[in-house]
């Protein structure tokens, strides 16, 4: 009874903190993307448009759920709760912390650990194209159905260089567990530099990691590989015939898949919760510090020069300012630290990755679709063949000399 | 638990694999294979074959499929037609299709006794018990896989090539 009262409160958990993240990544999203274009982005609803995605959401459940009388009714329904139901559930295998004690029970941060953790990663985000493929087919238009069959053939030509890319931290670590594999990276050369896998011995994961990158955006159809829904030549691609809910579940599932994405590229490269350097190095006060000097930034900005035209800046800087000082001094509490600190380098790995996501948009061009499959069947697959290759060979050699 | 997990997906499993029969278009029949391939998955883990399942909807759900329904979608192959059928066809067909397989059934129970019970998690071998034994005991037939399947590949490409000239 108590680990089904355990699992059910964490679930409750992850899938809140999931879905928040989903909503607000959107805003970040297009609040960066306005920056990177020297605009302001969403400022209306909220202060600095904190509350569009509340907004957002509102807007597309009160539409009108239509349904085009020339589609196929079953698949068309079908492929959105596809898309959600894969994007969704691959965040159940992810750690994000060591395991902890709270109120005397002790449980790992995290839903579950499998012992083929990475393997079920790559069999969910292998069948999540179906409901992509689906929308298309269903929607019987052939904008719709050209970006279906898009999106099928990319993300079967970039999960073999993923995969592969994949397969190669795995030989150092030696276990296809997502919990033993941080666990594997921790310590550190020299006192100071991290064994995460793109450091570690004998031979840096560095080039797999990129692969991996480049994959990723290709697998989650974000640009400069989002050659599925090309506006320009596809209307909408695969969601041109979907409204209302239907198309915000398209939505979520590509931030979703976005978010397990890094998450994996974090808990497989970056070392999940690792630190950057020691503890006894101060790592501990990184979060205090970066907290601190936000909040520090914020009075400034709200009291001593604020812009003009933005008056309720005056009362919002400060008090989000108050907020994030709140959050920095929580990081000293005794009691949470064990929890805050692991979970705060899990998250700020996987923020910087999401950053980067947003980043490529704003700045890349879409690719043509003959380069797209000439990159990754030219290139990408065998560089990272040649990438795993070296590092069986290192870990061969180095098995040899111990 | 596990007695009604199994009861659940060997049900869904054994629909999915009547309803690929009976589905009219391509792309129903080929979702319910889908259907037929992720049950057996989760049958596998039910019997502790962790590794086989996860590979199972890798390569058949995530792999195979997929290529099954792009070619199906670029192709747009449209619903079955049907031709009317025999009127023998209409009365024995079921009959006769049970009692044949009654008998292969009970054929198979009377040639081979032996057959144990299965219980739950029985098979609990991991990644690094499979893989050692692919690449000792088995390295003979493993590698002549391989070769195999590497023929079919340049068979393939071979047989593209002529198209495109």
């Amino acid at each position: 009874m108590n680990f089904f009262l355990i699992s059910l409160i964490k679930t409750g958990i992850v899938a809140g903190a999931l879905l928040t993240t989903l909503a607000y990544l959107q805003w970040i999203e297009r609040k960066l993307l306005a920056h990177i274009q020297l605009r302001l982005g969403p400022y209306r609803v909220g202060f600095n448009g904190l509350l569009q995605p509340l907004a957002d959401v509102i807007k597309l459940a009160t539409k009108e759920g239509f349904v085009p009388s020339h589609v196929n009714t079953f698949f068309y329904v079908l492929a959105p709760f596809l898309a959600v139901l894969f994007a969704l559930i691959s965040i159940c295998v992810i750690p994000f912390g060591p395991s902890v004690e709270i109120f005397g029970i002790r449980t790992d941060m995290g839903l579950a650990d499998l012992n083929i953790g990475v393997l079920f990663v790559l069999a969910i985000s292998s069948v999540g194209v179906y409901g992509i493929a689906l929308g298309g087919w269903a929607s019987n238009n052939k904008y719709s159905l050209l970006g279906g069959l898009r999106s099928s053939a990319q993300m079967i030509s970039y999960e073999l260089p993923m995969a592969i890319a994949l397969a190669a931290p795995l030989l150092l670590l030696n276990d296809l567990s997502l919990r033993t594999i941080v666990g594997e990276q921790g310590g550190y050369y020299l006192g100071f530099i991290p064994r995460w896998s793109i450091f570690q011995m004998p031979f840096p994961q560095f080039f797999s990691f990129l692969i991996f990158l480049v994959s990723a955006f290709a697998e989650t159809n974000r640009v400069p590989f989002d050659l599925p829904e090309a506006e320009n030549e596809l209307v909408g691609g695969f969601h041109t015939e979907y409204s209302s809910l239907n198309f915000a579940a398209f939505f979520m599932a590509e931030y979703a898949n976005m978010i397990t994405v890094t998450c994996m590229a974090t808990v497989l490269f970056l070392g999940g919760w690792q630190p950057l350097f020691p503890s006894a190095m101060g790592s501990d006060l990184v979060p205090v510090v970066l907290l601190l000097a936000g909040a520090a930034m914020l009075f400034y900005h709200g009291i001593f020069e604020p812009i003009k035209g933005r008056s309720w800046d005056r009362i919002s800087f400060p008090a989000f300012g108050v907020i994030f000082g709140i959050v920095a001094l929580l990081f000293l509490v005794p009691i949470l630290k064990p929890i805050l600190i692991p979970l705060f380098w899990f998250v700020a790995k996987t923020g910087t990755l999401l950053f980067l996501f947003i980043w490529v948009r704003g700045t890349l061009p879409r690719f043509r679709y003959d380069q797209l499959m000439n990159f990754t069947w030219k290139f990408l697959f065998p560089v990272a063949i040649l990438n795993l290759l070296i590092t069986a060979f290192a870990v061969a050699l180095q098995g040899q000399k111990n | 638990m596990d007695l009604i997990l199994f009861l659940i997906f060997a049900a869904l499993a054994v629909v999915c694999a009547v309803s690929l029969v009976v589905q009219k278009h391509p792309i129903g029949s080929a979702l319910s294979l889908i259907g037929v391939m992720g049950s057996l998955a989760i049958l596998y883990l039910l019997l502790g074959a962790e590794f086989i399942a996860a590979v199972q909807m890798i390569v058949y759900a995530g792999a195979i499929m997929v290529l099954f329904v792009f070619v199906i979608m670029l192709l747009n192959a449209g619903s079955e037609t049907t031709i009317g059928r025999s009127w023998p066809s209409r009365i024995f067909g079921i009959p006769l299709i049970t009692v044949f397989l009654g008998l292969l059934a009970y054929l198979l129970q009377r040639m081979a006794p032996s057959l144990g019970m299965v219980s739950f998690g029985a098979f609990n071998t991991g990644a690094k018990e499979i893989g050692r034994s692919l690449f000792t005991t088995y390295l003979l037939p493993f590698e002549v896989t391989s070769i195999l399947v590497l023929i079919a590949i340049l068979g393939a490409i071979v047989l593209a090539r002529k198209e495109i000239d």
